[in-house]
């Protein structure tokens, strides 16, 4: 028997059960449809963290103080040394390495901000003029802070668009002064507005110089250094040279961490690579249930076309045709089931597209030829039990009954 | 054309073997019309599904055109079946979903015969049969004469030597039986070897020669012109 006799045959018995026929289908477009929804959400949401991340910059060199790793201190050595704090002279000795395109000091605090009788609190950024370049931020009136030496307390600020908003409304901002905790900074730019960066919603931010900052804060000490080498392949040598540096800088003692935009890249990829991975399988587990639907449809099909099977054998089809046909009608099932997954699934993610804009909503290729071929598989390993049984049955027996 | 030597089949029922078949002999020869008659449980049945290539002799061998297909596979005996033997069945057997031209065609599809050379041999069979305006009728719609007639062409439709048919007149009036039992004698006239298990005396009378059986042996073979087969005790 030929292949398209065979596909057509087995077709012909799929439409004379028309509702059953769409029922397991269904069954598998669910099934099928669930694994391209997730694995959009999953994809969606892994694509989202990454633009997050190359939003920062990709050649970025993150130093923090302290030892990430666990060393093996013993009990007895409790001299009361703690770790060494980053200051504005290390970040400067950091901008002057070789490979370094620039490098800016960061303090992070909350402090209130108001201007007459309006105040509210704030996220402030202390820092210096290439902060703005490194995290790639746009100006939308006025300057950024000032270049020049760091330990400047100018009285300066730039404002995040939300917070001028908020305290100007639809006046004029530049030039004007707003009161910062206990001192007066006048406002000498406006941030455009660009939204959520990595947690921080830049246009909630006020930015003053990183001296005035240490001042307001009462501190010495640097919450991180940032640094963004020349290009991407001098990342590893950078990170090489700031942690000798630093190391020699603090009497020999390596007490800072540098973390790269790659390995944090990459970790996060990885994480949320293996989480579109497991609700994907999850998923999947629907198509597994399918396979059983088919297989009990079947093995029902087989009891009722008993005199069918019968008649083909005695007519000449060897065992081996009569099981072909009946995987024929699982593998028909499982496409149509396949399609309508895919139609489902795709017409779900539009809808959640739409919902979340935000999200990058697209199924990957990969999941869908997957959920597909999962969809195959299934439905032929759970109809080889029924389409064994069909072709072993006995044909005298068979067409005996009536 | 067949041989049956010392051909044995028993079933298990319960804990009690049913001796279908003791030692059964037999030889037909090309061309010949055999009516089988005998009571029920006679084993008339499982002689046509041993000589079908159905079912498989305990003990015994059977030779069909000189070659041994006692012990053939599964494969093979399908293949045999479809070469060289036709089935007519008491209840017709027609896939209800398929048209009468649909039917027909069945084992000329398990063959692989090319869509186009079945379509023309499909209605050169319909029209043999006298059923060429019935074509794309579904069973459903067809009258039980049609029905057998539809059978015979479909159980003739790769030309077999061999056509065993299973009281093919059993589920219709004895006039519509008249006309299938004339449609069987005439494709005999052409030289298909016709084997005919019945209960009907009218009918079995028309074949030239009788097998008669009973609890599992072959009790009584008349044979009207001794020119024919083997004589059998």
């Amino acid at each position: 028997m030929t292949l398209a006799d065979t596909v057509s045959l087995a077709w012909g018995s799929l439409a004379h059960q028309p509702r059953r026929t769409l029922l397991i289908a269904l069954a598998m477009s669910i099934g099928v449809g669930a694994v391209v929804v997730l694995t959009a959400l999953g994809e969606g949401s892994r694509r989202y963290v990454l633009e997050q991340f190359a939003s920062l910059g990709t050649h970025l060199l993150i130093v923090l103080p302290g030892r990430a790793e666990t060393t093996g201190a013993s009990p007895g050595v409790l001299s009361g040394q703690t770790t060494r704090d980053l200051t504005l002279a290390d970040a400067d000795a950091v901008t002057r390495l070789r490979g370094v395109a620039r490098a800016a000091p960061l303090n992070v605090g909350v402090a209130q901000v108001s201007r007459g009788g309006l105040s509210r609190e704030a996220v402030l950024l202390g820092s210096t003029a290439d902060m703005l370049e490194i995290r790639h931020m746009r100006l939308g009136q006025g300057r950024y802070l000032p270049a020049g030496p760091s330990d400047q307390a100018t009285p300066v600020c730039v404002l995040g668009e939300s917070i001028r908003a908020e305290l100007f409304g639809a006046g004029n901002a530049l030039g004007e002064w707003v009161r910062i905790g206990d001192r007066r900074f006048r406002v000498i730019g406006i941030l455009a507005t660009q939204g959520q960066q990595m947690g921080f919603n830049t246009d909630e931010t006020v930015a003053i110089p990183v001296a005035a900052a240490q001042q307001l804060f009462n501190t010495e000490s640097l919450f991180r250094i940032l640094v963004e080498a020349r290009s991407r392949a001098a990342v590893p040598a950078v990170k090489e040279s700031v942690l000798a540096l630093l190391k020699a800088r603090h009497d020999g003692e390596a007490d800072v961490t540098v973390i790269t935009q790659d390995a944090v890249l990459a970790t996060f990829d990885r994480i949320l690579t293996a989480l579109t991975l497991a609700v994907a399988g999850i998923a999947a587990i629907s198509l597994g249930v399918a396979g059983v639907l088919i297989m009990n449809v079947m093995l029902v099909s087989v009891a009722q076309r008993r005199s069918e099977i019968g008649l083909l054998k005695a007519l000449g089809a060897p065992a081996a045709s009569v099981r072909r046909l009946f995987l024929a009608e699982a593998g028909l099932i499982a496409v149509l089931g396949a399609v309508g997954g895919l139609i489902l699934g795709l017409a779900a993610s539009f809808v959640l597209g739409r919902l979340y804009p935000a999200l990058p909503i697209a199924p990957p290729l990969w999941a869908m030829a997957a959920a597909v071929a999962t969809a195959l598989v299934a439905a032929l390993l759970f109809a080889w039990l029924p389409a064994r049984r069909a072709a072993k049955l006995d044909a005298a027996l068979a067409l005996a009954r009536r | 054309m067949i041989e049956l030597d010392r051909i044995s089949r028993g079933f298990q029922v319960g804990d009690q073997l049913v001796q279908a078949l003791r030692e059964v002999s037999l030889a037909i020869n090309a061309g010949e019309f055999v009516s089988i008659m005998g009571p029920s449980g006679s084993g008339k049945s499982t002689l046509l599904n041993l000589l079908g290539l159905l079912d498989r002799p305990n003990s015994g061998i059977y030779r069909l055109d000189g070659a041994d297909v006692t012990g053939l596979d599964d494969a093979a005996a399908a293949t045999v079946r479809r070469e060289k033997i036709g089935f007519v069945f008491q209840f017709f057997h027609l896939v209800p979903r398929l048209t009468a031209a649909g039917n027909v065609a069945l084992p000329l599809l398990l063959a692989g015969m090319a869509p186009s050379e079945r379509k023309a041999k499909v209605a050169r069979l319909l029209a043999d049969v006298g059923l060429s305006a019935r074509a794309e009728h579904l069973p459903s719609q067809l009258s039980g004469g049609q029905l057998q007639r539809i059978a015979i062409a479909r159980a003739m439709s790769m030309n077999p030597a061999l056509l065993l048919a299973d009281e093919p007149t059993g589920n219709l009036d004895r006039a519509t039986g008249r006309e299938v039992l004339a449609l069987l004698e005439d494709l005999n006239r052409r030289g298909t070897t016709l084997i005919l298990v019945t209960h009907d005396q009218e009918i079995g009378a028309r074949a030239k020669r009788h097998i008669a059986m009973e609890d599992g042996r072959v009790v009584g073979d008349t044979h009207p012109s001794p020119a024919g087969g083997g004589e059998m005790p």
